[in-house]
C-alpha cells in the first residue's frame, strides 16, 4: 500500500443557496491517477478551488503527507507542491515557454559587487541596480523537465504560436517547475483533440511513474475508464462512490454520476431520406486574416438526414457553418437551401429560408446571457407574430411561449424571468435548442451541440436531434466528439484543412478509418 | 398551460421592473451614494466653518421652498432629462455617447435660427403650433444627424465613439462660437454678446404657469422619458437596440443589422440631446446664447450613470441635479456657503455611483453577479 499524499476530510463549502460541498472526503496516494468525476455542478471544482486554494471550505481540513495544513491562498497550495492546470489556460500568449514558466516565480540575478552606494551612483549605476531576469537557467531548467517527462517542449517558442495541446504541456511543465508533486488537471481533455488527448494520457502515466500524483477532473467516461486508477463520483455536492475501473463500465459510472440509468448508445431507426434540403456547391471561404480555410466544399443534406461532420477542431468547420448561416461572407460558391439561393445572405434571409442553428459557442453567439430567458427564446423571431404585433412586443404572448418551451424541453429554472447567465451550461443550451428546433424549420445546423455538457443534457439533446430528423427535417451536425458523430450521423463526411475528403455512410465507417482521414489520410479511390 | 402557473410569475411591468431593480441593490446603491456625498459634502461644510445642517436645509429651501422654487427647479431638471436620456439610451446601445454637448449647441443654434429668420425667407408668419413644431423638430434632426456620424464611423471603419463624440464636440461648439459672434449674431446695436436675435413669438413654447417659467417643455421631457422605457422595453426596435448593446456576436446571429442598429442607435440619441438644446432656445430663453449650456451635455453622463440608464432613474437623477443647481443660490445667500460646494457633491455622487465598489463595502451590499456593461472595450 502506497501512502496517502493528500487527504481531504468532511469538505463542507456553502454558496448562496448551494450546497456546494457536502462533507466531502477524498484521498490521493502516491503515484496515482484519481479520476474525479461528476456532472457540471456536481461540485468537483469546487472542491479542488478549495484544496488549491482558491476558496477557503466553510468545514473540513486537508491533511498533506500526513500533516494537517492551512492553505488559504494558492501561493500556499504552491508551497505544499499542489499545482493545477486549469481548463482555460493561464498563459500569456505573446510570451515564450520561457518566460510564462517563470512567471510569479521569476529568478532574479544583480551584480551587488558593481553596485556602488546609492548617493555615489550615477545614471547607468541606477540601470545596473535593476533585477535582471535569469533567463538561460530557467531555459536549461525547462528543457530538463521536459526531455525527463517526455513532454518535447521548445522553451524559446511563444505559446501563442503552439496548438492548445502544447500550451496545456506548457501548464504542466510550469508546475512541474514550482515542484509540484500533486497535480490537479481540470478538465483537460476538453480541448484537445483525440490525438492529443492520447498524447496527454500518456504523460500522465509518464508522471505518474515518477511520483508525481495527479487528480484528474473530467466528466468523460471512456477516459477516465482509460486512464484513471481509482475513480470518484460526485453528485450534487456529495460524493457518491469510489471505484476502481477494472470492476466498473461505462453504464454503472453514468448510473452513479447522474443518478438514474442513462442511455448511452442513442436508440435511434433506420433514416428514410427524402429530396436536398440543403445543397453546397464548391464553396470558398477565408478567414480572417483573408486566408483560404474551406476550399471548394461540396456535399448536400437530404430532408430526414443527418449528416456529420468529421474532422479535429481547427479544418474549417467553424467557418464553413458561419457561411452557411450568413455569420460570414463566402468568396465563392453556391448555397441553396430549400431551392433558395441563400449564398452569402445576411442570417435573417438564411433564417426565414428554414434554418435552425445551435451554434458552436453557446455564450457569445446562441444566447444574450444578461437577459431573462424569455427574450433569449425570442431572440431570433422578436419581430416575428406571435412575438410582436406590428413594432410592439406582445410580452404576454412571449412569456406564454417561453412558458410552454420550458415544460416540453425540460429547461430547470424556478421561472421565465430568471436571467439566462443563471442557468447550468446544460439549461443554458436547452434554452437554445428549445427556440431552434420550435420554429418550423427545413434544415437544423447542429455545431457541437452537446460540448461542455453533462450526461443527462446530451441524452436529452441528442434524442431531440433525432426526432428532427424523423419528422423530416435534414440535419448538419459538426462535432468534435467522434463517438457523437458516430452515434447520430446517417452519412459521415471528413472535413481536412477545409476540404472533404470523403463522405461514407455512417452504417460502414469506423472509429479508426474516420480517425486517419481526420489526421489527413487520403482514402483510397473513393 | 395549468392556471396555477399563471398566477405565480407576473410578467414584468414597469412598476414591478422597478422593484425588482430596488431589491436587487441596483437602486440601493445610487440612493446611498448620494446619502454617502452629502454626508461628505457636510463634512467639507463643517472644515469651510459652515453648519452642514443649515446649508442643507438652505438647499432644500431654495430647490423647495416655495412655488417658485419648485418651478425653477423644474426649469433647471428640463434640459437635464433630456440629455440624461440620451447618454442612457446610447449606454443601453453599447455605446458612450461623450458629444450631448455638441449635439444640444448645433441643434440650440439651428432652431434659434428657424425662430428667428425663417419667418423672413419664407416672407409669411407662421402659425404657432407649426412654428414651435419646426423649430423644434429640426433642431432635433441636426443633433440627431450630428450624433449619426460618429455612430457611422463607428459601424463601418470601427473608429471609437468616444474619441470621435469628443471631436464632433469641439467642431459643434466652435461652429457654434463662429455662427453666434459672426452670421448669426444679433445685429441690435446695443449688442455686445455672441447671441442670436430673439426668436419670433410664434415659435415660442408657452409657460405652463402664468407668472413662473417653467413651461411645456418640462412636460414634454417626462413624456419623452415615458417613451423612451416604452421605446427601449416594448419595441422591436427598442430589443434590437438592447440586444446589440448587451451582446453584439449574439444580435448578429439573431438576423439583426448590427450596423443599422449601432448608427441608429446613435442618431436617436443625438435626437434627444438636441431637445435639450432645442427646448431651451425655444421655451426658456427664446435666443441661443454662447455659453448659455453650463456643461448639460457632460452632467447628462454623471446622470445617466446615477439613474443606472432607466428612464425613470434619469429624470429622479435630473430632478436631484436640478434642485442642487437651484438651491445652491438660496444656500450660499443664507449660510455664505459659497455654490462650490454643491460641485463638489455631485462630483462625489458621481464618484460613488462610478466606483460602486466603495459604497458596497461601507454599507455591506453584496455585489451582483453580472455587472452592468455600459460600453465595451476601446476594440470594439
Amino acid at each position: 500500500m502506497t501512502a496517502t499524499v493528500l487527504q481531504a476530510k468532511g469538505i463542507t463549502k456553502e454558496f448562496p443557496g448551494v450546497l456546494a460541498n457536502d462533507h466531502v472526503d477524498f484521498d490521493l496516494r502516491e503515484g496515482e491517477i484519481h479520476a474525479l468525476l461528476g456532472e457540471n455542478g456536481a461540485g468537483k471544482s469546487t472542491l479542488m478551488n478549495i484544496i488549491y486554494g482558491l476558496y477557503n471550505q466553510d468545514e473540513g481540513e486537508i491533511i498533506i503527507n500526513g500533516q494537517p495544513s492551512n492553505i488559504t491562498t494558492p501561493n500556499d497550495a504552491i508551497e505544499y507542491g499542489i499545482g493545477m492546470v486549469h481548463q482555460h489556460f493561464m498563459l500569456i500568449p505573446v510570451f515564450r515557454v520561457t518566460e510564462n514558466i517563470m512567471l510569479g516565480a521569476e529568478t532574479l540575478h544583480r551584480d551587488k559587487n558593481r553596485t556602488p552606494p546609492f548617493w555615489k551612483r550615477g545614471i547607468f549605476e541606477w540601470v545596473r541596480q535593476l533585477d535582471f531576469l535569469e533567463r538561460r537557467a530557467v531555459t536549461k531548467k525547462v528543457s530538463e523537465l521536459s526531455h525527463q517527462y517526455g513532454l518535447d517542449i521548445d522553451p524559446d517558442a511563444i505559446v501563442g504560436d503552439l496548438p492548445v495541446g502544447v500550451q496545456q504541456r506548457v501548464e504542466i511543465i510550469k508546475a512541474l517547475y514550482r515542484n509540484a508533486k500533486i497535480l490537479i488537471l481540470d478538465e483537460p481533455s476538453a480541448v484537445l483533440t483525440p490525438q492529443e488527448v492520447e498524447d496527454l494520457f500518456r504523460i500522465m502515466r509518464e508522471l505518474t511513474s515518477r511520483g508525481v500524483s495527479i487528480i484528474f477532473i473530467t466528466h468523460k467516461l471512456k477516459e477516465v475508464l482509460a486512464v484513471a486508477d481509482r475513480i470518484t463520483v460526485m453528485r450534487a455536492g456529495k460524493v457518491v462512490d469510489t471505484v476502481i475501473p477494472e470492476e466498473s463500465n461505462e453504464q454503472k459510472l453514468a448510473s452513479l454520476m447522474v443518478g438514474r440509468d442513462v442511455l448511452l448508445k442513442v436508440d435511434k431507426k433506420t433514416a428514410h431520406p427524402k429530396g436536398d434540403v440543403l445543397t453546397v456547391s464548391d464553396l470558398r471561404v477565408v478567414d480572417h486574416r483573408k486566408l483560404d480555410v474551406v476550399r471548394g466544399v461540396s456535399f448536400n443534406v437530404r430532408r430526414g438526414e443527418i449528416l456529420g461532420i468529421a474532422g479535429v477542431q481547427g479544418n474549417g468547420q467553424t467557418e464553413l457553418i458561419e457561411a452557411l448561416t450568413g455569420l460570414r461572407p463566402t468568396r465563392s460558391g453556391k448555397v441553396i437551401l430549400a431551392g433558395k439561393d441563400v449564398t452569402g445572405k445576411p442570417p435573417r434571409v438564411v433564417t426565414e429560408a428554414g434554418l435552425g442553428h445551435i451554434p458552436e459557442d453557446r455564450q457569445r453567439h446562441g444566447l444574450v446571457l444578461s437577459y431573462p430567458i424569455t427574450d433569449n427564446i425570442m431572440l431570433c423571431t422578436y419581430y416575428l407574430p406571435p412575438f410582436a404585433k406590428g413594432f410592439t412586443i406582445q410580452q404576454k404572448a412571449v412569456d406564454e411561449v417561453t412558458r410552454q418551451l420550458i415544460k416540453a424541453f425540460d429547461v430547470r429554472t424556478p421561472s421565465p424571468f430568471v436571467i439566462t447567465s443563471k442557468l447550468s451550461g446544460g439549461n443554458q443550451q436547452k434554452v437554445i435548442v428549445a427556440r431552434e428546433l420550435s420554429r418550423p424549420v427545413n434544415l437544423l445546423i447542429a455545431n457541437q451541440p452537446t460540448r461542455g455538457l453533462d450526461v443527462g443534457s446530451i441524452e436529452y439533446i441528442h434524442k431531440e436531434i433525432i426526432a428532427m430528423r424523423d419528422r423530416g427535417v435534414g440535419v448538419l451536425l459538426v462535432s468534435a466528439e467522434l463517438d457523437e458523430i458516430l452515434s447520430l450521423s446517417d452519412r459521415i463526411a471528413v472535413i481536412y484543412r477545409g476540404e472533404i475528403v470523403t463522405t461514407v455512410d455512417a452504417k460502414d465507417a469506423t472509429r479508426e478509418q474516420l480517425g486517419l482521414w481526420m489526421a489527413g489520410a487520403k482514402p483510397e479511390s473513393a | 398551460m395549468p392556471e396555477t402557473e399563471e398566477k405565480k410569475t407576473k410578467p414584468q411591468s414597469f412598476l414591478s421592473g422597478v422593484l425588482q431593480e430596488a431589491v436587487s441593490g441596483s437602486v440601493l446603491v445610487p440612493l446611498l451614494a448620494i446619502l454617502t456625498a452629502m454626508i461628505l459634502g457636510g463634512v467639507v461644510i463643517a472644515m469651510a466653518g459652515g453648519n452642514p445642517f443649515a446649508a442643507y436645509l438652505g438647499l432644500a429651501e431654495g430647490a423647495f421652498g416655495s412655488a417658485k422654487a419648485w418651478s425653477e427647479t423644474a426649469v433647471w431638471a428640463t434640459p437635464y432629462i433630456f440629455a440624461g436620456l440620451a447618454v442612457a439610451l446610447a449606454f443601453k446601445g453599447g455605446l458612450f455617447n461623450i458629444g450631448a454637448e455638441g449635439q444640444l449647441a448645433l441643434g440650440a443654434v439651428v432652431s434659434a435660427w428657424i425662430g428667428y429668420a425663417l419667418p423672413d425667407i419664407l416672407g409669411i408668419s407662421l402659425p404657432p403650433v407649426i412654428h414651435v413644431l419646426l423649430a423644434v423638430g429640426i433642431g432635433m434632426l441636426t443633433g440627431a444627424f450630428w450624433a449619426a456620424i460618429p455612430g457611422w464611423l463607428k459601424a463601418y471603419t470601427g473608429g471609437h465613439e468616444v474619441i470621435n463624440t469628443i471631436m464632433m464636440n469641439y467642431i459643434a461648439l466652435n461652429m457654434t462660437s463662429f455662427l453666434l459672434n459672426g452670421p448669426m449674431k444679433d445685429p441690435s446695436p446695443t449688442n455686445v454678446i455672441a447671441r442670436t436675435p430673439l426668436i419670433a413669438e410664434s415659435a415660442r413654447m408657452p409657460v405652463l404657469f402664468e407668472g413662473y417659467r417653467v413651461h411645456w417643455g418640462f412636460v414634454l421631457a417626462l413624456v419623452i422619458a415615458f417613451l423612451t422605457w416604452w421605446l427601449l422595453q416594448k419595441t422591436t426596435l427598442g430589443f434590437e437596440i438592447r440586444t446589440v448593446g448587451a451582446n453584439p456576436d449574439a444580435a448578429k446571429y439573431a438576423g439583426i443589422n448590427v450596423k443599422r442598429i449601432i448608427i441608429l442607435t446613435m442618431a436617436l440619441s443625438g435626437m434627444l440631446a438636441g431637445m435639450a438644446g432645442t427646448v431651451e432656445v425655444t421655451a426658456l430663453n427664446y435666443r441661443h446664447e454662447l455659453g448659455f449650456s453650463v456643461g448639460y451635455g457632460f452632467d447628462a453622463i454623471a446622470i445617466a450613470l446615477l439613474g443606472k440608464t432607466h428612464p425613470l432613474g434619469v429624470v429622479l437623477a435630473s430632478i436631484l441635479f436640478a434642485a442642487m443647481r437651484n438651491g445652491a443660490t438660496r444656500m450660499q445667500f443664507l449660510t455664505q456657503i459659497p455654490v462650490d460646494v454643491i460641485s463638489v457633491i455631485q462630483a462625489l455622487i458621481l464618484l460613488f455611483v462610478a466606483a460602486d465598489a466603495i459604497v458596497r463595502y461601507i454599507y455591506r451590499i453584496r455585489a451582483p453577479e453580472e455587472h452592468l456593461t455600459l460600453t465595451r472595450g476601446w476594440g470594439g
